[in-house]
């Protein structure tokens, strides 16, 4: 027993040293999960903002005036001119000075008593992007009367947003684009595990000694973890200060939430290496579940709107459960014992993947 | 401490259609090096990796240190040493590190490790480079380490692959001064060389080739069995010489040494130098002389059947 800890501590300790001292992935620790951050939280932006918008005010009101405000204090338009005319407005767009128009007609006062729908937006239909964004401004409230307008022709619902009220990406992205990093380097530092000593030829020798399997695979996954933990820290710190992501649960549910992953990942990376029998064939393993991890976990595509067998494929990635669990805590302030089902599946998966990499990891050269 | 530290019988280990080790059966005395003589390809690494339960054979049977291989391959594992061919520490840590690193993998901790990690460094002349990463160690020293690595847990059997390939002729002696020392101590050690003169060292020796155990003895029983004579022929033309020579079936070979030939002669043949007067007339002149025979010869005649 004593001497098996010895044996697990020997290679902590040799991993830490290479890894330590392997400059490049050393550095890739801590790039990628930068990079990928500023990447996804500056450049791809599906926020729409500052879409420039004339306004044509037929009725020249005190409501014209602050329904026109209300409008411009959502960001998503910017009010770039006034117009007399609806034919002013129309002649803007076609010569694409603005992308759209709201048009507020001389009864406006009226239609607010009379709580009908209040004005029309006339928009340049060619980037879909645009015309979503508009869209979403057709059922916006107005609070800022006396008494809230509310128009109630011709919706049935209301959409309420909570946790997230201003819609903005970076609040979703962060958190999930952890899941999809921890899902990168984890992987594909323990994919490489014990291929590398393969290809390096130390595993000759390895495998001559009196390390057990077992012994080995968690010992090849420890050092990953604080790597793991690393890169948390930047993200979520980053995160919270560069683009205001709410931090709404317990540090201490994010980093049990976070173990649990990183320990899914690191076994299925050790799978990974007991099959592949180069770093390159690791390497496209790793692709191989990174991406449906990207596009299947719900971190791109909202889980429901996928097809049954996608939903299928998204259940059995440890990413999906992941993204459940740290939007969950981080947005909604939920805690693990909430998300039980989802927590108790990495769990479960962690321990698959070590007993099977140990099973499939044979101490022999055959 | 029974007689034999390795016994292997009828062992045939194939990989797909090709057989690598061709019921192959060998006893290795406790406390002796036997050394595997044979060129590249022949099987000495994979006889290792079997011995060693690295590969299982598809035939045979194998007791090594009186556990029974594979099954037992887990209890073997803390009692034998053994360097691989290819260097296999590693080269981003330094050589106090891979120690340690090999010490802990064996359960040695503590004061105890450092203690063992030192008497190593001394003794294999590497306390200069203790903090040198390994990466950058030149051929010889890299094979020191493998050796204090090896002997880190102090085995009774060592198991060397092909250790001095990388390494020049005066560490090569060194290191062989080392084995001589470790096998005083009570190591029994197992060799792999296709080197004569490190072959000729060994306390028993078997030639292999093509997976088949073509001689096995002591140096010495094998040069003196030897089933041919051994002539010297000093002449000018040796190189056409040479060729009329191997055309006959009783020359088993002919090899040019510096300025003249030295040639294997089948014992059929009962007098050798006047045969080969009688035979090959510009002879008649020449300068021929009966030599003892060396290992080389040995090597050349046992293998040559398998050629033919
Ligand atoms: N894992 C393997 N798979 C297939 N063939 C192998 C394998 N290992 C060795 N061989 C073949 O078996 C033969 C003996 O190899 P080896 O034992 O390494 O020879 P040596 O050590 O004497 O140079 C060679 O022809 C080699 O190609
Ligand atoms: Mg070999």
């Amino acid at each position: 027993m004593i001497s098996s800890l010895i044996r697990m501590k020997a290679i902590i300790v040799k991993e830490l040293r290479q890894l330590a001292r392997d400059r490049i992935t050393f550095g890739m620790v801590v790039m990628i999960p930068l990079i990928q951050l500023l990447l996804f939280g500056f450049a791809i932006n599906t926020d729409i903002r500052n879409i420039p918008i004339g306004v044509v005010d037929q009725s020249g009101s005190t409501a014209g005036r602050v329904i026109t405000q209300s409008v411009s204090v959502t960001q998503v338009v910017s009010i770039t001119s006034s117009y007399a005319t609806v034919f002013e407005a129309e002649q803007a767009i076609t010569k694409g000075e603005i992308k759209a128009a709201l048009i507020l007609p001389s009864d406006l006062t009226q239609r607010i008593t009379q709580q009908r729908v209040l004005g029309q937006w006339i928009v340049d239909g060619s980037d879909t992007m645009i015309t979503s964004a508009i869209m979403a401004l057709q059922t916006m409230p107005f609070t800022d009367f006396d008494f809230e307008i509310r128009p109630r022709v011709p919706k049935t619902f209301d959409v309420v947003l909570y946790y997230n009220p201003t819609r903005r990406s970076a609040v979703n992205i962060v958190p999930g684009l952890l899941g999809v990093i921890l899902t990168m380097t984890m992987i594909l530092f323990t994919s490489a595990a014990i291929v590398r000593e393969r290809e390096r030829g130390n595993l000759e020798l390895l495998i001559t000694t009196p390390i057990h399997s077992f012994e080995l695979m968690i010992a090849k996954i420890v050092p990953y973890i604080f790597v793991g933990l690393i890169q948390i820290f930047i993200i979520l710190g980053l995160g919270h200060y560069i683009f205001a992501v709410p931090i709404n649960g317990a540090i201490s549910q994010i980093l049990m939430g976070s173990l649990l992953f990183i320990a899914a990942s690191l076994a299925l990376g050790l799978v990974i290496s007991t099959i592949a029998t180069t770093q390159l064939q690791a390497m496209q393993m790793t692709v191989f579940i990174l991406l449906p991890s990207i596009l299947l976990s719900g971190f791109m595509f909202p889980y429901e709107g996928m097809p049954v067998a996608a939903q299928w494929i998204s259940e059995a990635l440890p990413a999906t459960h992941y993204m459940r669990i740290i939007r969950g805590i981080v947005l909604r302030g939920a805690d693990l014992h909430d998300l039980w089902q989802d927590s108790l599946w990495l769990l479960a998966f962690t321990l698959i993947g070590l007993i099977v990499a140990s099973v499939r990891f044979k101490k022999s050269l055959d | 401490m029974t007689k034999y530290a390795i016994e292997a019988h009828n062992i045939v280990k194939k990989f797909g259609d090709f057989t690598a080790l061709n019921d192959i059966s060998l006893e290795v005395p406790t406390g002796k090096i036997y050394g595997f003589l044979g060129p590249n390809g022949c099987g000495k690494s994979t006889m290792i990796r079997v011995l060693t339960g690295l590969m299982n054979a598809n035939e045979g049977s194998v007791t090594v240190l009186d556990l029974n291989i594979p099954k037992q391959a887990d209890l073997l594992r803390l009692k034998i040493g053994y360097m691989t061919q290819k260097f296999s520490l590693y080269d981003d840590l330094s050589t106090r590190e891979n120690l340690q690193f090999i010490g802990e993998i064996f359960g040695l901790s503590g004061t105890q490790l450092s203690d063992r990690i030192n008497e190593q460094l001394q003794c294999y002349q590497l306390d200069q480079l203790s903090n040198q990463r390994v990466g950058s160690m030149s051929g010889g020293q890299k094979q020191r380490l493998s050796l204090a690595a090896a002997t880190m847990h102090n085995p009774s059997l060592l198991f060397l692959d092909e250790p001095t390939s990388a390494v020049d002729p005066q560490s090569r002696r060194e290191f062989w001064e080392t084995l001589f020392d470790l096998c005083d101590q009570g190591t029994t050690i197992l060799v792999t060389t296709h080197y004569m003169d490190e072959a000729e060292r060994c306390h028993t020796l078997g030639i292999m080739e093509a997976g088949k155990m073509r001689a096995i003895g002591t140096p010495e029983t094998l040069m003196s069995q030897l089933g041919a004579y051994v002539i010297e022929i000093t002449t000018q033309h040796s190189r056409a010489l040479k060729e009329r020579l191997l055309a006959k079936p009783e020359v088993k070979s002919a090899a040019q040494v510096g300025l003249s030939l030295r040639v294997l002669i089948d014992k059929s043949i009962s007098e050798p130098i006047s045969w080969l007067t009688n035979n090959f007339s510009e002879l008649s002149s020449g300068d021929l002389k009966e030599t003892r025979a060396n290992l080389e010869d040995v090597f050349v005649t046992v293998t040559g059947e398998g050629r033919q």
